[in-house]
């Protein structure tokens, strides 16, 4: 039994679904707030912070947020936009993206929110971490360097028996995305195929194929990420 | 090897949620947990090698590599720093002739850095193989590392016990409670048992009405109501647990350690009380690593508690099963964030939760769950035994009845207090003898840095509140050097890394003070600094990364002008040294660098 509830974003207002996740309900509506580790029907993760909406005047992560009765929310304000572009800035900053060799520029979401939030020059300073590149197992490589840390490929790509391909290694500042040595040799073509399209960025690639579609051809080449969504309440 | 890490996973049941001790047996066992004996215990498991990795590699004292025979980790916090840990640290290596970092190539000695650990008030200390070793000075590591090389147990090395229960056969530690000032609450008298029997005679719900109107709120730091809590708790359906917060790793706090070595029956008991109220039959007592060196007393006290039936089958005749366990963690401050907690008791890696839903909702194994500081549940069993009344009438009007401060720093009587909630910070540094003050850390390093003008305050939760840290800073200290990078320098080190704000805030906020520290920061980076610490604050998933710029913004506020006497009021400043890149690259090449000085 769904439950009826009205709320406001940015003054607007609307109904929807109680207990539905902030970003969802806003897609709806042709609202679109930006996500990168959020994935439809798979466990929220909560972790890139770009999805920062202000619910009733503090800031909540939209993407683990369900919707309750007269919630004011507030999405495209200057503040929360400055917040968003700074943390598109933090990723450039903190892993190493040189866009024109990227197989997935243009199909990259830090780089289309990049463009979106016209990112010019990051406001803080370049870490120039030292991150390796793993390309042992047969059908992958992983381009640590990119790597933003959503968390998609460990909460979605799974074995038959429910075991995990991917994780995280360490913590903090020494936080690296690990693929299982043992599990990789025996990956499905389908998982391998999932694991680079649930990445968000060109962190998972998969050896053999590249730039099937050209530049310039690409998702985001001519239409700003988030559009798609604003489309339905033009 | 190989039957022994099997022996041990079967020990656990085989059961994945059980990783953490898992993984501490391992670690004890053959010094280390290798790639090996990940591989068997995720094959035995039944989980992916990387998924065993991730939570080894989440707590500091889960190593690959084996510890040396004799592994010492030493304080690197900013009170240990205070009390001369730099001499320590040099003597360690010239005694063993390796670098911190590193084991001697015989394999006896290995030498770490570890974040606080609990012992503020006898700093330099360390950890030798789990044992506590405090006030160190050059000599007794001379002794130390001379006493290795005979090959002596580290528990011979020493002969003198600290007092009360520091003594007892099951703990033989040197440390010490300094307990200066025990007031009528957690340190005062009491008797074991009577306030379990007096709650076990009462309704569940008027138990959690006399905490609500005790007016006690959460000791933890957070101060949440703690009747509040519970009646959530008891309102949801089903099995449900009680854990108790026992990982005290903000820097400066060192109360609970206390309690724990003198109060633990009073601990086990108001657990007991807490499962009673709610409803629960199993209360976990989480406990950092670091005070492993009284698990086998604390087993002693859980053991006698059932002899005596005060835990166990039908508790004191009045039909109610409850009983405790005790969950070690493994290193990692962010595992006191109670989330956190339950995910490392639950064999994982110690990453706070998204809320909703609370632990209160859907806790440990996903049940209903109370989780509270070890202060708390004494405060509680106090409460119940002389009435909320006696208890809110210490205090003050929003934050009743009493706290313990641990204190330590800059004074001349470090050690933990019982003071009623109200007590401004003034009278406290008369109290423990404190002049010559620049500073007080309230709260520890997510806290707030507070200036003399300030001294006038209150120790209360709605002025100065803290759960219980308190570094006092004299003048001849550097305050941005000593203090505030060490602080940075620690969360950029405990950071889980879920929230990119956090993860890389920290490291940018840390770079940002060594810049200052270093003379070559602008007036441009101090505004910086504030302004980002606003989008860490305000994005983050946890407290750790909602408070971690607190050293940063407090001291700019408090303390501008020590940041202005560092920066230069240019509007560029180049971070490059040429010279310096000069000699690196001529060091690289092998040449002599021959720069021009202007
Ligand atoms: C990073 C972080 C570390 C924490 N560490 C501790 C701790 O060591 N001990 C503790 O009792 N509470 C700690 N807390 C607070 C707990 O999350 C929680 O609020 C507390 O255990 C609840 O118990 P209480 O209500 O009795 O205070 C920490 C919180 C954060 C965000
Ligand atoms: S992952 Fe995206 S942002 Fe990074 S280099 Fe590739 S295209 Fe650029
Ligand atoms: S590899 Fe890609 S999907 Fe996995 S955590 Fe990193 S960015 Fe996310
Ligand atoms: S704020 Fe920091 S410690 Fe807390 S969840 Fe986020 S990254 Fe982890």
């Amino acid at each position: 039994m769904s439950e009826i509830v009205k709320f406001t974003i940015d003054g607007k207002e609307y109904e929807g679904v109680k207990g539905q996740l902030l970003v969802e309900v806003a897609a709806e509506k042709g609202i679109y707030i930006p996500v990168l580790c959020h994935w439809k029907g798979v466990k929220p993760a909560g972790s890139c912070r770009i999805c920062s909406v202000k619910v009733n005047g503090r800031f909540m992560a939209g993407c683990t947020t369900p919707l309750e009765a007269d919630m004011k929310i507030e999405n495209d304000t200057p503040e929360i936009l400055d917040i968003r572009k700074a943390i598109v800035e933090m990723l450039f900053v903190e892993g190493n993206h040189f866009c024109p060799s990227c197989e997935k520029s243009g199909n990259c979401d830090l780089q289309a929110l990049g463009y979106r939030y016209q990112m010019m020059v990051p406001r803080f300073p370049y870490e120039f971490e030292r991150r390796d590149i793993d390309a042992s197992s047969p059908k992958l490589i992983i381009e640590k360097n990119r790597c933003i840390f959503c968390k998609r490929c460990v909460r979605m790509i799974k074995d038959e028996q429910g075991k995990s391909y991917f994780a995280f290694k360490g913590r903090g500042k020494h936080l690296q995305i690990s693929l299982d040595k043992k599990l990789a040799v025996t990956m499905s073509e389908e998982n391998a195929h999932k694991a680079m399209d649930a990445c968000p960025v060109g962190c998972i690639l998969r050896k053999e194929v590249g730039f099937a579609v050209p530049i310039g051809k690409r998702k985001y080449d001519h239409v700003s990420i988030g559009t798609d969504i604003e489309k339905l309440n033009k | 090897m190989r039957e022994k890490v099997i022996s041990i996973v079967q020990s656990y049941g085989k059961n994945s949620g059980r990783l953490m001790d898992i993984l501490l047996s391992v670690q004890s066992e053959f010094g280390c947990v290798s790639e090996e004996a990940v591989s068997l215990i995720a094959s035995e498991l039944g989980i992916s090698e990387v998924d065993v990795n991730q939570t080894k590699t989440f707590y500091h004292f889960f190593t690959t590599n084996r510890v040396g025979k004799y592994a010492i980790y030493m304080n690197n916090s900013v009170v240990s720093e205070m009390m001369g840990m730099a001499e320590v640290v040099d003597e360690l290596e010239k005694q063993t002739g390796v670098k911190f970092g590193q084991t001697t190539p015989d394999g006896l000695v290995s030498l770490h850095f570890t974040a606080c650990i609990g012992m503020s008030d006898q700093e330099p200390a360390a950890l030798i193989n789990s044992v506590v070793f405090t006030q160190l000075n050059r000599d007794k590591v001379r002794k130390l590392i001379s006493d290795m090389r005979e090959g002596k147990p580290v528990e011979s090395m020493f002969s003198e016990y600290g007092d009360g229960v520091n003594a007892n056969p099951l703990v033989k530690s040197m440390v010490k409670n300094n307990i200066r000032k025990a007031g009528p609450v957690t340190l005062g008298e009491y008797a074991v048992g009577t306030s379990l029997g007096k709650a076990l005679g009462m309704d569940p719900n008027a138990v959690i009405d006399e905490v609500k109107n005790s007016g006690l709120r959460g000791r933890g730091g957070a101060g949440f109501p703690t009747g509040l809590k519970w009646m959530f708790c008891s309102k949801e359906a089903g099995e449900k647990y009680v854990m108790c917060n026992a990982d005290e790793g903000e820097p400066g706090t060192f109360k609970d350690r206390v309690l724990l070595t003198e109060r633990a029956n009073m601990l086990f008991e108001g657990m007991t009380i807490a499962g009673w109220a709610i409803g629960a039959k199993e209360g976990v007592l989480y406990l950092r690593f670091e005070y492993k060196y009284l698990k086998a007393y604390l087993e002693s006290v859980l053991a006698d508690m059932r002899t005596k039936n005060l835990l166990g089958n039908n508790i004191l005749g009045k039909g109610f099963n409850y009983d405790i366990r005790i969950q070690f963690g493994a290193g990692a401050y962010v595992c006191g964030e109670e989330s956190a907690l339950i995910e490392s008791s639950e064999g994982k890696r110690g990453e706070p939760r998204n809320r909703p839903p609370f632990p209160v909702q859907k806790g440990y194994n996903a049940k209903p769950t109370v989780i509270n500081n070890v202060e708390t549940f004494c405060s509680v069993v106090k409460i119940v035994e002389q009435g909320s009344a006696w208890y809110k009438a210490m205090g003050t009007e929003e934050s009743a009845g009493t706290k313990l401060l641990s204190i330590s720093g800059d004074c001349e009587k470090p050690g933990v207090y019982e003071i009623a909630w109200g007590m401004t910070l003034n009278e406290m540094l008369a109290m423990v003898g404190a002049t010559d003050v620049q500073a007080v850390q309230v709260a520890g390093p997510s806290g707030s840095c507070i200036p003399p003008s300030q001294f006038g305050r209150k120790i209360a939760i709605e002025d100065l509140a803290t759960g219980g840290s308190m570094i006092v800073i004299g003048k001849k200290r550097d305050l941005l050097k000593d203090v505030v990078m060490n602080f940075m320098r620690f969360f950029e080190d405990e950071s889980c890394g879920s929230c990119v704000t956090c993860r890389s805030f920290n490291m940018i906020l840390t770079k940002q003070i060594e810049k200052v520290v270093a003379g070559t920061a602008i007036r441009t980076d101090i505004d910086n600094m504030k302004a980002w610490s606003q989008i860490i604050r305000k994005t983050s998933r946890c407290g750790l990364g909602q408070t971690s710029s607190n050293p940063i913004t407090t001291t700019i506020e408090n303390f501008r002008e020590l940041y202005e006497a560092r920066t230069k009021d240019v509007a560029y400043q180049s971070d490059f040294d040429m010279n310096k890149a000069v000699a690196d690259s001529c060091k690289v090449v092998g040449r002599v660098p021959n720069v021009h000085h202007e």
